[in-house]
Parts: structure tokens; sequence; C-alpha cells
């Protein structure tokens, strides 16, 4: 009996470090990035800094945010945010709510539709000269539309509104309430939980996406600003991959940079992250009760 | 959207409808089984082609009159997935004719196998799709079992203010941009870095990883580890408290210790769980992070970095073959499937769990 609970109290102090490891190697980036952008170059250089910002410089900050490309990079991400993540709830809001009807002739079609995407896909080629032929090059559209509906966000939307009571929505139909006025007065307003959520998945996704706006727009001022330090990045490389002595000032002041970047591209998600996490846990926890 | 005499009946409504909605306000994910099964679907598929019964079409059209609202709605979403997913597919016959640039959309001369045959004869595409396996299997190898792990570790975890922090913190790398944590890892691995501070600590030299095909892997799992392990385990932390504690108490009673009652009760309690995903993972298995290799390689890691999507991605943007890369594409794409259809039924036939 002594024994069991001296391994007991053993295993609770291996998992206590542990999980305190997994905390700090975790957070350990972040730090050293914020530390790096406020560090002096020369500190930089001689690999000094980690957890503490050393020879504090807030140059790279005001390079960085006198870039007027910056901002309007960062204007764009909003803006492509916003625009995507209301037509992708209005989009996957409708379909999901179709597909919760079981009464509604032809539904398993129309959730296969759906679900065979997740599985098969046309595959970027195919995509690209799509895009290219609709002539949405350089345009928001680019990047909107071809993502528009997630199918797991949506099988989690369907999911929830086959969770609501048929009762609500026969009532109001024997009221004289049109399909779309049960949708638009009944079930919505009940369902602003999962709405908010579903604004949440598609905004961080957009937010982080970076891959269409690189494939489809070459301007400069189209580009959000993941591509702004996506190119930030690809241009450090190079530099490095030439390995020459001449640019390594280049470099190094590349590195300062590209901290710099890395935290204000970082910062909004950061400051938003306390208050909306525990909503993606719940749109997590919903979509799996249906698998 | 309503009508004129829609919105008078639901005047007279409205007074009843707030007290309904609050009264009715449902524990959101807690009914969706109850309800779900009491009403299963109808079997019928919609199916022009059908053979069509006078008695089926009178069913239809009265279906129609009686839901053409319903189906109104799903009409710009069925656009959607005609327009950006069904298209696409069809595009892929492009991999089996001759497509240039400004040309037809869908090529213009029929090519057959050919490009089929270029890729199998093509050396650098077995090169990169051992190294997609490579990949794929370490991938998985730690990726899987590692969330299975901390969610275990986090369950026996009695403060739940510790664990709570524990877990906000580990998922909190989810919600970054793949160019963020890219950045994030050249940082630390620069000659200037966190790794080489160690590494001149220890008295090496200084190691520039991402230049070095032998230190890609590492990189790629480790950093794919940091990003995704902790969200990994909010199913498992979910499931793991669906576990009945009698069976505990149970497990107790017969002597088992703590590692027999993980072994015996908690693996099991969490098994459909485990299923799903890994059959989700091996669906994913090829497309290996497209994405992050393509910010983190470079031509001196392409021996170990360079992975199908990613020379596919060359193929088609840099050297403008893009009937050789849909081949290329269509080929993953099949594989994919594949995978994921078989990795279900096995999963039927063994474990009895699967996705559909």
């Amino acid at each position: 009996m002594v024994t069991a609970t001296r391994g007991e109290r053993a295993f609770r102090a291996v998992n206590a470090v542990f999980l305190t490891a997994v905390v700090f190697v975790t957070l350990y980036p972040f730090v050293t990035i914020v530390a790096r952008s406020l560090s002096d170059e020369s500190y930089l250089i001689a690999g000094k800094v980690n957890l503490v910002p050393r020879g504090f410089d807030l140059t790279a900050y005001k390079l960085v945010m006198s870039d007027s490309m910056f901002w309007t990079n960062y204007r764009n991400t909003v803006v492509y945010t916003v625009v995507a993540t209301f037509i992708a709830i209005v989009l996957t809001t409708c379909y999901a709510y179709v597909l919760s009807k079981p009464r509604l002739r032809g539904r398993g079609a129309l959730v296969g539709i759906a679900v065979f995407t997740m599985f098969f896909s046309g595959g970027l080629i195919p995509n690209y000269v799509l895009i290219t032929s609709l002539g949405l090059k350089n345009s928001i559209w680019a990047v909107v539309l071809p993502n528009a509906i997630n199918v797991f966000n949506l099988l989690v939307m369907k999911a929830f509104f086959e969770s609501l009571p048929v009762e609500l929505e026969e009532a109001a139909a024997v009221d004289g309430l049109s399909t779309y006025g049960t949708l638009l007065r009944i079930v919505l307003p009940l369902s602003k939980a999962v709405i908010a959520t579903m604004v949440l998945f598609y905004a961080v996704s957009y937010w982080n996406s970076w891959f269409t706006a690189f494939l489809y727009m070459d301007r400069q001022e189209l580009f959000p600003v993941t591509v702004y330090l996506r190119n930030l990045i690809a241009g450090a490389t190079g530099a490095q991959g030439a390995g020459g002595v001449a640019d390594a000032d280049a470099v190094q002041a590349a590195a300062t940079l590209q901290a710099v970047t890395i935290v204000l591209t970082t910062l909004p998600i950061l400051a938003v992250y306390p208050f909306i996490q525990r909503y993606f846990v719940s749109g997590v926890m919903l979509g799996a009760v249906k698998g | 959207m309503t009508s004129g005499g829609n919105e008078i009946t639901f005047a007279n409504v409205t007074p009843i409808f707030p007290l309904a909605c609050r009264k009715f306000r449902p524990v959101r994910g807690l009914r969706v089984s109850a309800l779900s099964t009491s009403d299963p679907p109808p079997p019928t598929i919609v199916d022009a082609r059908e053979p069509a019964g006078d008695a089926r079409r009178r069913s239809w059209r009265h279906t129609l009159r009686r839901d053409w609202q319903l189906y109104s709605l799903a009409l710009l979403p069925l656009l959607f997935f005609l327009v950006f997913r069904y298209l696409p597919m069809l595009g892929n016959v492009i991999a089996f004719r001759r497509f240039k640039p400004g040309g037809s959309v869908f090529g213009e001369t029929w090519a057959g196998l050919r490009y089929f045959r270029l890729f199998f004869s093509d050396p650098t595409f077995w090169d990169v799709f051992g190294n997609t396996l490579f990949l794929g299997v370490l991938t998985l190898v730690f990726c899987f079992p590692l969330p299975i792990v901390l969610a275990l570790l986090l369950n026996e975890v009695r403060a739940r203010k510790l664990k709570r922090f524990v877990q906000s913190v580990s998922y909190l790398p989810h919600f970054l941009s793949i160019v963020i944590v890219a950045a994030i890892v050249m940082q630390l691995l620069s000659v200037d870095g966190t790794v080489n501070q160690l590494v001149r600590g220890l008295g090496g030299d200084a190691v520039p990883f991402l230049q070095r095909p032998e230190w890609f892997r590492t990189v790629y799992v480790s950093s794919e580890v940091w990003q995704t392990v902790g969200w990994g385990t909010i199913l498992y932390l979910a499931a793991l408290t669906t576990i009945d504690e009698n069976l505990y108490e149970a497990a107790r009673m017969d002597g088992a210790s703590r590692w027999r009652q993980t072994w015996h009760v908690t693996l099991p309690g969490i098994r459909p769980t485990m299923v799903t995903l890994l059959i989700l993972n091996i669906g994913s298995f090829l497309a290996v992070g497209f994405e992050k290799i393509l910010l983190l390689y470079n031509p001196l890691t392409y021996p170990t970095a360079d992975v199908i999507s990613t020379y596919l991605f060359r193929i088609g943007f840099e050297s403008s073959n893009f009937s050789y890369a849909a081949a290329i594409g269509l080929f993953e794409a099949v594989i994919g499937l594949t995978l994921v259809l078989s990795a279900n039924a096995i999963a039927r036939r063994t474990v009895g769990t699967s996705l559909w």
C-alpha cells in the first residue's frame, strides 16, 4: 500500500515536470521571437538573445511600421477575412440547414456531394486552370470563393441544426411561416452560439491562409500580410542559401525585420485567443458528436 | 425574404416564441444522437436517370411543391461544389491531354497515358515518392500517438486550473498561420538562433540546419509536433470524460494497478476516437504538409524535403508543364482516396469502428 502511494506521488511529480516542460517548449518560441524583435542587431548576430531582449532597440519596429506596403497588406488580410467569412457563413448555413431536414428527399445525395470532396479533390493544377479561366486571378474572389464551404464546418452546423427540437419548426410552419421565415426568425436566433463558432473557424482560417493569394495574385498591393511575411522569409533564405560573406549584414537585418513582422502579424491572434479558444473547443466537440 | 402574409401571421406568433425558444434552448451537442436516430433519412436518392414511374414522378412534383424553398437554399452551395470542387475533378482530363497555357482549358490534343508513363519512368518522381512516404510515416508515428500520451497525462492532473492552463497554452500554436510557424522555425534554427546557441554551449559548431538535407525531417516533424500535439488532445480528452467511473472501480477491486487500469479501461475507452483519427490521418498521408515544406525547403534540402506535392508544384509553375503536373496530382489523389477507403474498410472489419 505504501509503495503504491509512493509510486503515485512519484508519477504526479514526473507528470508535473513533464507538463511544465510542455508549456515551456510551447511558449518559448513566442518569447524568443519577441525578445529578438526588441533586441539590437549586434546582440542577435553574436547569438546572445534568447529569453530577454538585449540592447533594447525599436528601430526595426519603426522600419516595418513605416512600410506602407505592410499596412496595405494588413488591410487586405482584414478585408479578405471579413468578405470571405461572410460568404462562407451564408453558404454553409444555408446548406447545413437543408441537410439537417431528415424528411427531405434527396438529402443523402446532397450530403454525399459534400462529403465526397473531403476525400477526393481536383488537385492543384486543375484548380489553377479553373481560377485562371474564370478570370479570377488578381481579384479578391480568387481568395474568397474557392474555399467558401468547409465540409467539416458544414457537418458541425448540420449536427447542431439536427439537435434543435423539431416541434419548434413544426409550430412555426403551422403558424404559417415559410421555410425562409423559419430559418431567419426561429432557427438562426437559436443558433447564435454555433454561428459565432463558425465565424471564428472561418475567420482564423482565412486570416492565416497565404497559399491561394500567393498562387493567384501577382501584384504586391493585393497580397495579404501572410504573403508579405512569406516573401520576407523567402528572401532571407535566398540570401542564406547564397552563403556569401558580403550579404551577412543583409541577412542579419532581415532577421530582426522578420522577428518584428512575426510579432506584428501574430499579435491580433494572441490578443483574441484567450477569449475565443473555448468556442473552438466546443465547435470541435460538436463536430465529433456526429463523427 | 418572407412574404407579406407570413409577416402578419408571425406578428401574432411572436409573443409565444421567445418563451418557447428559451424553454427549448438545447444543451449543445447533447441531443444530437437522440434526435437524429429517431428519424432516419428517406432512402431515396436524387437521380434523374432513375426509372421514373408515374407515381414516382407525381411524388417528386409533390415534394418539389412542398419543399422548393428548402431546395432553393441549396442552390448556391451546390453551385459552389459544382464549380470549385467537381469541375476541377473533371479538369484532371488535362492529365490525358496536351495542355498549352492560354489554349483550351481541357487541352489541345489527346495524349493518352503519355504523362503517366513519363512520371513512372522519371527517377525524380520516385525519389520524391520515397520522401513523401518517409515523411508521411514519420509524421504518423509521432503526430498520432503523442496527443494520446499528452491527453492521458493531462487526464491525471487533479488541479483543474493547472489542467486548463496547460491545455490553453498547448492549443495556441494551432491558431498560427503556417507562414508564421515557418518563420519562427527559421529564426530558432538560424545560425544565431536558440538551437545553435545550445549547440555552441555544448561545444559544437553552429549548424545551418535548414540547409542540411539530413536535418530536414527532424525539423519538419518536430515543428509539426509543436504545432499539432496540443490541439490533437481535445477529442481524446472529451472521450476520456465519457469513460464510466465504475469500470475503474471494478478494475481496482480486481487488484489492477494504475498501469493496468490505463491499459484495460482507459485505452479501450478511447479506441473509437483513436481509430477515427487514425483513418483521417492515413487519408491525408500523401498530402504531407505541402505548404510548410514549400516554405521551409530549398534546393539544398531537396534530397530529403522534396515531396510529391512540391515536385508537382515546381513542374506546374516553374516548368509550366501543366499536363505532367496534373497527371502526378491525379495519381496522388487516387492513392489518397484508396488509402482512406482501405483504412476505413480494415478498421470496420477488425475493430468495428469506421467513418461511415
